[in-house]
């Protein structure tokens, strides 16, 4: 509580400045230079994005004239109640009439709105129909919503068998903790480590599941949102008619990294995906880490500090002192014990309902090496090396 | 029945001998005047809690970055905000005025159940403590959002079975309030005031208690089988049991979408007495209003599923919804033209009460279209989740419900105080909340259709600027209701101003102008002889 009435105060001391700087309309923008971000969003956007599939074209003219509509009827209808407030004041002697009631009237204004409300739903239903139809799709990718990242899965069409998880890049993370000060980058909070990669002119066909609650699936250019629901499987598709990044955020309150699980889809043209492919293809060979090898602790340490710092970081810090309710991994009696299938374990199944969630996604190796790294990081000084073998076999129990 | 009103009248001495004073009056009260007093001050409290939760929102929403409060924290305010402002702010708002006014409407001389209204007050208390209070325990308040979706609420600490518990409290609270009206509107009615003479008030709230029976059980369900997953493992919404968390959001919804009825009719009903008074006419299509607030009652059950779109409903299931929710916009609709019809040749003046009411039609309009706009399903694929959809329910909740509200406290303020209120301060009140309401709201819409997801405590660089513009509307809005609290509430309650006459509007006409002002402790303790058209005492 202390900290959040420090940070209150400055923030009030802030915020007179911000106040003041706000009478020049961009002051802000101007403080942080910010600009638009092609297929992500723009500064001060006030319409839809730019869409680059029929389906959000579509979306975009039915919320146009849906606009147009809403606003013609709207100045009608207070044109009329503003002439009255205008007109029929007592101040200005208008003497009360004394009508109170016609059926002739009721029945025409029940009647002329429910005529504009089909006039409104036709081509709302030609739109919908249009957009649930997944069949006959290029390309099928599984796109899981873990807390907090997304699992892309090549399942069906050109790259099938790749997979990935896309996290939020790291630094963004720690900027935001430090109050997105300085020299903020345009894509803040949208730049993740591996993008969806796609090609152009292609249907896609994404197929939403979780695993652990539930998320959404959206990228607002192509006019997709799909919950990504556990234990259910869902779908939604696009077409995009553009090469370029486009950008997306998870849509469905997930938990506390809610803010922080980006969706980043490049479109590519058909020569540059199948190149891509070809490459994932050889670095996926190249990767492939046998479970049987026997690790030095050096380099399991390198390894390990990246695993720590993609999936563990966000909520037992960097510095593995935890926070709130987030356990310390530093001087942890589990993580010191010199039997390792408790953390192994702990790893594997996750704790406390989920809070701490499962890894077991993550590969023998990456397991392995975070717990080796955890184990002799910061004041834990174990000499402890936990070999992939060892997982393995928790794993198979 | 005389037989009763016999009796009433000999026990009649003996209430006034014993007039409970002191705590005793309020702690035992059974008083509907007393009841709606205490009803009116628990939810303006509750209204401060929930807005200061809301600044704090609005604060670390100032510029982008975490400043304030850390993610986990965040959450837990979006959350409470949201069940405080629901369930103990407007909810109890519109008891309270229901308390006050219902009886005096109808020319009876209580609430029929004297004991059940002073136990479905007390009851909040300990709900609102546990609420407010889960914030102290440990891993903090809930932060699974107001609509609590399963399986993120399985994930919460112990403060979860607390709000639970709470609101299961508050239904109760609920359910008593809305059976003790349905009786005190059915059977206590002075003879001559027929159903369709009774001020739209009244009706707006029989129907709207009709709808709390029927709903609130619902939530209770869905809320138990949470409780029963955290911890008798049962897996009704459980995925990891095989449990369906969409079923949790289809019973939710259920109870939720006729929930935002429950906190908008007895606003219409406000509003439908407020304009005809200040117009000096007659409620135009007075049987129109009447039917249209029960199809809008009634549609309110088949449409829960438009906030569903995304969760990937087959295509049959979304159309059904997004009609049936299109339709809703005609009764709606219906409502507007009357007000606008009763406006018309009148001869209007613009006290407070009035300028509310006006302000109420205009801005929650602007909801209106927003909503027929969110009802379509392909642009809701859009808006689903963004701030297109916390900018819609602020404008239909605060410019709906709330300025509702404040229209009907300074329509009938003065029968409760005895003394008008300042008609300055009055119009400073609506003209900053107006101001700073739009300020606050207006630029949502635009962040949301840019794609900013709601629930986030932190966001791109783009949407900074109108962020920043938000927050500065929400602590004007925020110190203009603390305004009210200190320059017009607090003035009425120590009965400073000018006395009240007893029918202080020119226009007004209803039981509730028969007696004097302040209303005595006891009104209509003998039913009272009501002319033809059941708004004047004739002997």
């Amino acid at each position: 509580m202390k900290s959040i009435s420090n940070k209150l105060a400055s923030l009030l001391s802030n915020a007179g400045i911000w106040a003041g700087a706000w009478a020049g309309t961009t002051a802000l923008s101007a403080a942080h230079a910010v600009n638009d971000l092609p297929g992500g969003p723009s500064v001060r956007q006030l319409n839809l994005a730019p869409a680059v599939t029929k389906i959000a074209e579509e979306q975009h003219w039915l919320h146009l004239f849906m606009m147009i509509l809403c606003t013609v009827i709207f100045i009608a209808v207070f044109a009329v109640m503003f002439y009255s407030i205008w007109k029929h004041r007592k101040s200005v002697g208008h003497k009360a009439a004394n009508f109170h009631e016609s059926v002739t009237v009721e029945v025409i204004w029940t009647i002329v709105p429910f005529i504009i409300v089909i006039f409104m739903a036709l081509p709302a239903t030609k739109v919908l129909v249009a957009s649930k139809d997944t069949t006959n799709a290029d390309l099928t990718i599984k796109a899981t919503g873990y807390q907090w990242k997304w699992g892309y899965d090549y399942i069906k069409g050109e790259g099938e068998g790749i997979g990935f998880i896309s996290t939020l890049d790291v630094t963004h993370r720690e900027m935001s903790n430090n109050g997105a000060k300085g020299d903020v980058p345009d894509d803040y909070l949208l730049k993740v480590d591996n993008p969806l990669v796609v090609p152009v002119n292609k249907k896609v066909r994404i197929i939403t599941t979780a695993n652990d609650v539930i998320h959404a699936f959206a990228v607002p250019a192509f006019g997709i949102k799909q919950d990504a629901i556990p234990g259910f499987v869902r779908d939604t598709w696009f077409k995009a008619e553009k090469v370029g990044d486009f950008y997306g955020q998870c849509q469905e309150l997930c938990g506390k990294e809610h803010a922080y699980m980006p969706i980043h889809v490049k479109v590519v043209s058909g020569e540059d995906y199948a190149k891509w492919v070809d490459g994932e293809r050889k670095k996926a060979a190249a990767k492939l880490d046998d479970p049987n090898k026997v690790w030095t602790l050096d380099d399991i340490m390198k390894r390990g500090e990246k695993v720590y710092a993609s999936n563990c970081a966000a909520c037992h810090q960097a510095n593995g002192k935890g926070a709130g309710p987030i356990k310390p991994l530093d001087a942890s009696p589990i993580v010191l014990d010199a039997d390792h299938t408790k953390q192994i374990d702990t790893l594997l199944q996750g704790r406390n309902n989920g809070a701490m969630p499962s890894w077991k996604a993550l590969s023998d190796t990456d397991i392995a090496a975070v717990i080796s790294y955890t184990k002799n990081s910061w004041s834990n000084k174990t000499g402890q090396l936990v070999q992939p073998a060892e997982v393995k076999a928790e794993r198979s129990k | 029945m005389s037989a009763v009103l016999d009796h009433h009248d000999h026990a009649h001495d003996d209430h006034h001998d014993h007039a409970p004073t002191g705590w005793r009056r309020w702690v035992f009260a059974t008083n509907h005047k007393d009841i709606g007093t205490l009803y009116l001050l628990f939810s303006f409290t509750m209204l401060m809690i929930g807005g200061v939760l809301a600044l704090l929102i609005r604060a670390e929403l100032f510029e982008p970055g975490l400043q304030i409060v850390n993610p986990e924290l965040f959450n837990q305010l979006t959350t409470m905000h949201g069940l405080i402002m629901v369930f103990g702010a407007i909810m109890p708002a519109f008891v309270g005025f229901a308390n006050w006014m219902i009886p005096l409407q109808i020319g009876a001389a209580d609430m029929a159940f004297a004991r059940m209204n002073n136990f479905s007050f007390w009851l909040m208390i300990p709900a609102a403590l546990m609420l407010v209070g889960s914030f102290f325990m440990p891993g903090g308040a809930p932060a699974a959002g107001w609509t609590l979706y399963a399986p993120l609420t399985l994930q919460m600490g112990p403060s979860m079975d607390a709000g639970i518990f709470a609101m299961h409290i508050l239904g109760a609270s609920s359910i008593m309030g809305s059976i003790n009206i349905i009786v005190t509107i059915l059977n206590m009615r002075a003879p001559g005031m027929t159903l369709m003479k009774m001020p739209m008030f009244c009706w707006t709230w029989l129907i709207t208690a009709y709808l709390l029976i029927a709903v609130m059980p619902v939530l209770a369900g869905a809320i138990t089988m949470t409780l029963t997953d955290r911890h008798f493992h049962t897996s009704f919404f459980n995925p990891a049991g095989g449990g369906d968390p969409v079923m949790y959001q289809h019973v939710l919804w259920f109870f939720g979408h006729p929930e935002v009825y429950i906190m908008i009719l007895p606003a219409f009903g406000i509003v439908s007495q407020v304009v005809p008074a200040f117009a000096r006419k007659r409620l135009f299509g007075y049987t129109s209003m009447v039917y249209a607030t029960s199809s809008i009652a009634i549609l309110s059950f088949i449409v829960w599923a438009h906030h569903m779109y995304t969760t990937g409903m087959p295509v049959t299931g979304q159309l059904f919804f997004m009609y049936a929710t299109m339709l809703i916009s005609v009764p709606t609709g219906v409502k507007v033209f009357n007000w606008l019809a009763t406006m018309w040749r009148g001869s209007m003046t613009f006290e407070a009460p009035m300028l509310w009411a006006v302000g109420f039609i205009f801005v929650f309009t602007m909801g209106g279209f927003t909503g027929l706009i969110c009802s379509m399903a392909p642009i809701d694929i859009q808006l689903q989740d963004t701030y297109y959809v916390v900018a819609h329910f602020h404008y239909v909740l605060v410019a709906g419900s709330l300025f509702g509200m404040f229209s009907g406290y300074y329509y009938w303020s003065p029968k409760w105080t005895g003394v008008m209120y300042s008609e300055t301060r009055g119009k400073i009140h609506f003209w900053s909340s107006l101001v700073f309401f739009n300020v606050t709201f207006f630029p949502m819409h635009f962040l949301g259709l840019a794609g900013m997801p709601r629930r986030v405590a932190d966001y791109p660089m783009q949407f900074a600027d109108f962020n920043a513009l938000a927050s500065i509307g929400a602590l004007g809005f925020g110190l203009t209701q603390v305004f009210f609290l200190v320059f017009v509430v607090f003035p009425g309650m120590r009965g400073k101003g000018e006395p009240a006459p007893q029918r202080p509007w020119e226009g007004a006409e209803g039981l509730e102008w028969e007696v004097p002002s302040p209303a005595p402790w006891h009104t209509y303790e003998t039913p009272p002889k009501l002319d033809r058209s059941a708004t004047k005492v004739i002997g």
